[in-house]
């Protein structure tokens, strides 16, 4: 046996435990797809609302419906591939609470790696499926003036989008150490962001604006790349122009930092006991 | 024992039980307080473009946000009242004892929930609500008789949320897991009851049929009493009379679902 790769060996126990549960989903062939299907409809229903505003009006906060639907289907895409890959997550707290963890901590795999792949959902996909026919939607009703560049920005987009989303679930697990019952807090970063970034910036108030460009970048995951590629301004009137390229450094800043607190929360954390 | 001492006391173990969460609590009222924010901005954009959709003005529309949010955890609009312990005793068998007690089965989960719902208004309703009536314009009426009014359409429609979630959960008698079930209940509950949209902005056909749908009595009519844009007394009719229909038809779906059940065991 070599060194000890904590990277190599959470991804290979990730990709154990996750294969286990996606084999026994895949049992019930019948009660997965209804489910996936379940939940395809179920995100689909945000952007049956929105499909609703628009008709009564031409514009949402200047943009149209098709750039509505790119920023829509960015969001749901992004967010769709961060849940399914570490969604789980966000049971951490009961996990805490009932002194479950102790089983993970036991075991020879990194901690983050089975929290992140226990019960695995395959049937998440649904989300990524509706996230991406309305990008596809998006991409063939909106008139972007394309160059390779942009072209190149929509897949980055998604994965950028993916790695700050999963960030945000990692730092909700973390505070979960902390906060146990408080779990629903998350709630409000992760869900909250996600339908906060499928319409245009334009829609909100500078403060808000400002507080998830700068201080909580979700703006990186699809606002700021997007106002880029659909050829509009930020309303944000002092970011440079290279703020459009900067999703990569973004999503690694939020993964290093979403790291930090997730081993801070596994320091402080104290079994249950008698 | 008399049965209205009864069903109090069971209610005030729904109520004492969510009490005793406050850090669940406050975690929900932040996060409802996040997504009135969100939902207030999308729909004074919308308003700004539309004025008057839907007979609204831009603070009529806000007020709606926020009433939205604050009967959201009230009215379990996306499910997450009694009806997840009740399916649960069903999967397990457990509700053949619960049969068996000398108390009416739908009282007793009504009481429970009755309790959990005025919990979850004061608890969790009522700081969101402030908030927002503080921070943005507001449409909220200055005289007792239309506070009293919404309090009155408030617990018609804890009722009618009931009666749907009643029904839902006795699906689980013959379908034992409840997933779908469950998840059917949140896409007509967040669609239908006017969370995401006013059902009076809904257009057409579509805006009709959901208005004369029972989820249409969860957040929509007790707004449209409270702002004064529907007269009391039909509205109260319209919620009292889905009431009425929900609880029967609860009552008529366990009669048969308690012929089915086969306690294993000798």
């Amino acid at each position: 046996m070599g060194e000890y790769r904590p990277l190599t060996e959470g991804l290979r126990a990730y990709r154990l435990i996750a294969g286990m549960w996606v084999r026994s989903t895949l049992t019930y062939r019948a009660s997965f797809a209804m489910t996936a299907f379940g939940g395809l409809v179920v995100t689909g229903l945000d952007f049956v609302t929105i499909v609703l505003m628009f008709s009564r009006v031409d514009v949402l906060g200047g943009y149209s419906l098709p750039e509505v639907a790119f920023l829509y289907g960015l969001s749901a895409t992004s967010f769709g591939l961060a849940d399914l890959a570490i969604g789980s997550a966000d049971r951490l707290g009961r996990r805490v609470r009932d002194g479950t963890l102790d089983i993970l901590l036991v075991r020879p795999a990194p901690v983050l790696a089975q929290v992140a792949a226990d019960r695995f959902a395959l049937r998440r996909i649904g989300r990524v499926a509706q996230g991406s026919l309305v990008l596809g939607y998006a991409l063939i009703a909106s008139d972007i003036a394309w160059t390779p560049v942009k072209a190149l920005m929509v897949p980055g987009m998604l994965v950028c989008g993916g790695a700050i989303f999963s960030a945000v679930f990692v730092a909700g697990a973390a505070f979960q150490f902390v906060a146990q019952d408080a779990s629903e807090v998350q709630h409000a970063f992760t869900y909250g962001g996600q339908t906060l970034l499928q319409y245009p910036p334009t829609v909100f108030g500078k403060e808000l604006v400002r507080g998830v460009t700068f201080m909580f970048p979700l703006a990186f995951v699809n606002w700021v790349p997007a106002a880029y590629v659909l050829g509009r301004p930020y309303p944000l009137g002092g970011l440079p122009r290279w703020a459009a390229f900067a999703p990569p450094l973004v999503a690694v800043g939020c993964c290093a930092a979403a790291a930090l607190a997730w081993r801070a929360g596994l320091r402080s954390y104290r079994s249950t006991g008698s | 024992m008399g049965a209205g001492r009864l069903y109090a006391a069971v209610a005030t173990g729904g109520f004492r039980r969510y009490a005793t969460y406050r850090a669940a609590t406050a975690a929900g009222v932040f996060t409802n307080t996040a997504f009135g924010l969100i939902l207030v901005y999308t729909y004074l954009a919308l308003w700004e473009e539309k004025p008057h959709l839907g007979g609204y003005d831009q603070a009529q529309a806000v007020t709606f946000v926020w009433l939205g949010q604050a009967l959201y955890a009230t009215l379990a609009i996306q499910g997450g009242g009694f009806e997840v312990e009740f399916m649960e005793r069903i999967r397990t068998g457990e509700v053949a004892i619960d049969l068996y007690r000398p108390v009416d089965l739908q009282g007793w989960w009504l009481a429970n929930d009755l309790g959990r719902a005025l919990f979850q208004l004061l608890g969790r309703g009522v700081v969101p609500f402030a908030f927002g009536a503080l921070v943005f314009e507001t449409a909220l009426p200055d005289d007792v008789g239309t506070w009293s009014a919404f309090l009155v359409s408030v617990a018609l429609a804890m009722v009618v949320s009931f009666g749907i979630r009643y029904l839902v959960a006795l699906t689980g008698f013959w379908l034992i897991d409840g997933t779908g079930a469950l998840q059917a209940l949140m896409v007509t509950g967040i669609f239908c009851s006017g969370m995401t949209l006013p059902l009076n902005a809904f257009p057409g056909t579509l805006g009709e049929i959901v208005r004369a749908l029972p989820w249409a009595a969860q957040v929509q009519v007790p707004a449209d009493v409270l702002m004064g844009t529907a007269a009391p007394l039909p509205s109260f009719l319209f919620q009292g009379a889905w009431a009425v229909v929900l609880l029967a038809a609860g009552r008529l779906l366990q009669t048969a679902a308690a012929r089915r059940v086969v306690v294993q065991g000798g």
